[in-house]
């Protein structure tokens, strides 16, 4: 694998996890519980899918450079038509929705990953990633901060919210392992200075866990087994249908202007 | 002072063309029939979020997502601003809420239409907002102050969603044959419903006299809907859609358009609740509500537990 590859591969993955969780959080919009959460949450997947927007348009153009053949790819060629084998977001992010316990910590333990890496990508030798980053960054710091304060008040809250939180950290523990597994293209940028070491971002991401379910008196879950695959394009049975309807207009009407 | 000295007052106040303000002195009639608008407004802004939500996970592209996503956001926001405006009158949210899901509270009718394709999301940005629009900008001036102010910041967001509901047909019209079909598909089926929403012909209204004379009104329901169709009409023969009313013809005498019959057999029925969606709507905010329970009982319990250590 060469860099531009592995630039390619990478700028995809940024793209399909804040795309997929995009557009999982804005499965809340018109049903969430306070209607200040819908509006939250809209604009959390509104973050997320401009983030999507950049990574792919970026994964793209780099692609037509080192695959010179193949026609330049849009965003939503990228988003809307490949399939679930080709997507290369992590598990945790396709998940289906669940209650809002598990939205919340879905998205706590995601966005606790994705606020270090962001950080350290302002620091990149790629000036593309460089500046998504620098933007980006300032929305991470909100969703991490809005899911953070979530997950006290369920921690702090009721008996009830406490033990909807807990099961769901450890229903979704199990998805951590995977946000650090580097994989090929990974190391390769690691190495590079394009992208940081998973291994450094882990560090950063199990000091904001320790520190937000202490607050929150929540016990975290045990390393066990952990699930990966989603980074090559092996994903859980939730990913196909959740492509099927977002796909769906894009595949009856190939080619057309919307 | 007595009250019909107040009454008088008030009125001469109204007249003057100045704002009342949640301290003044108003008539109970004025309160409740305020109480009843702005809540109503209220709840189809939230109501209204779920058609377009419907439509948020199957959106073409990821810029039409994005659009999407912000307007429906919006809606939400307007929603807070119009409970605030209520809750000015000595009525909370929770109340407000509790009435639209016993079904006491009503909410505008054209949220009971479904949405059957991606044109319809043009044509709820492009009718519907374009008719709710005719009746917000006359709300700016509306007489009472809280209620005028929120109007006046979700004017300034509405025209932007009334834009991009046109953009979406405009790009549907240039497009493919079934794209084109789509398109007047969805201006059959909105029209007319968009035209009720205007209300019952003023002849029929049983609030509007009282509403014009308090200011909380300023033009009548019929002025609004032939003010609506003249500025639509040209828009659809624009982007080559016919409106789906054989009588609608330029009227050179009284520059206007004339046009056909509203069914409001259709409305009174739609109105009793059996409209195409009334249930789901229903169905679906009550669902919202009951499975936040737990979620804004953890929020009251935290911040209870919170307030409690730091004056401990």
């Amino acid at each position: 694998m060469n860099q531009q590859e592995a630039l390619f591969r990478f700028a995809l993955r940024m793209g399909d996890n804040s795309v997929v969780l995009g557009h999982r959080t804005s499965e809340w919009c018109g049903h969430g519980p306070v209607l200040e959460e819908d509006i939250a949450l809209a604009n959390i997947a509104l973050d997320l899918i401009g983030q999507a927007r950049n990574y792919l348009t970026y994964a793209g153009e780099v692609e037509a450079k080192f695959r010179a053949s193949a026609p330049l790819r849009t965003e939503d060629d990228l988003a809307y038509l490949r399939g679930e084998r080709e997507y290369l977001n992590v598990h945790l992010v396709e998940l289906p929705k669940g209650d809002y316990a598990h939205t919340i910590v879905r998205s706590f333990l995601f966005d606790a990953f994705h606020l270090p890496l962001q950080q350290a990508l302002t620091t990149s030798k790629d000036d593309r990633l460089k500046g998504i980053a620098e933007k980006a960054v300032k929305e991470v710091a909100y969703h991490l901060r809005h899911s953070s304060e979530w997950l006290v008040r369920f921690g702090d809250g009721t008996q009830e919210s406490h033990q909807r939180a807990q099961n769901a950290l450890e229903d979704l523990w199990r998805y951590t392992g995977e946000l650090f597994a580097a994989d090929e293209a990974e190391e390769l940028l690691a190495k590079a200075g394009i992208a940081p070491k998973l291994a450094d971002v882990k560090q950063e991401w199990s000091a904001t866990v320790d520190r937000v379910l202490k607050e929150a008196t929540l016990k975290r879950p045990a390393d066990g087994w952990m699930a990966s695959g989603g980074k090559k394009g092996i994903h859980t049975e939730h990913l196909g249908p959740m492509l099927a309807e977002m796909q769906t207009l894009q595949r009856s009407y190939p080619g057309v202007e919307w | 002072m007595p009250e019909s000295q107040q009454a008088a007052q008030f009125q001469a106040k109204v007249d003057a063309e100045q704002k009342i303000e949640p301290r003044d002195w108003m008539p109970a009639e004025y309160r409740q029939n305020l109480v009843r608008q702005i809540s109503q407004h209220a709840h189809s802004e939230i109501v209204g979020m779920l058609p377009e939500g419907n439509w948020i996970g199957r959106a073409p592209s990821l810029r039409r997502k994005a659009i999407l996503l912000a307007k429906v956001q919006d809606e939400a926001g307007h929603g807070l601003y119009l409970y605030s405006a209520a809750e000015t009158l000595g009525v909370g949210r929770d109340e407000m809420v509790s009435q639209l899901l016993s079904g006491k509270a009503k909410y505008s009718s054209i949220f009971n239409y479904p949405t059957l394709t991606w044109a319809d999301i043009g044509a709820i940005g492009w009718l519907v907002d374009g008719a709710a629009i005719m009746n917000q900008v006359m709300l700016c001036r509306t007489s009472y102050g809280p209620y005028a102010r929120a109007m006046v910041r979700i004017c300034k967001e509405e025209s932007f969603h009334q834009r991009q509901g046109y953009d979406i047909l405009v790009t549907l019209s240039k497009g493919t044959p079934e794209q084109k079909a789509m398109a007047q598909d969805a201006l059959n089926r909105w029209w007319w419903p968009s035209l009720m929403m205007f209300g019952p012909s003023d002849k029929d209204s049983p609030h509007s006299a009282q509403s014009m004379k308090w200011k909380i009104k300023r033009q009548s329901n019929d002025e609004l809907r032939q003010t609506f169709i003249d500025r639509t009409v040209p828009q659809a023969e624009f982007i080559g859609l016919q409106v789906p009313d054989p009588k609608l013809k330029w009227n050179e005498t009284i520059q206007h358009y004339d046009w056909g019959e509203i069914d409001w057999e259709e409305f009174n029925q739609v109105i009793r609740g059996n409209g195409p969606c009334n249930a789901e709507r229903m169905a679906a905010r009550r669902k919202a509500h009951a499975d936040g329970a737990w979620v804004r009982e953890a929020a009251l319990a935290h911040a209870g537990k919170k307030a409690k250590r730091s004056a401990a």
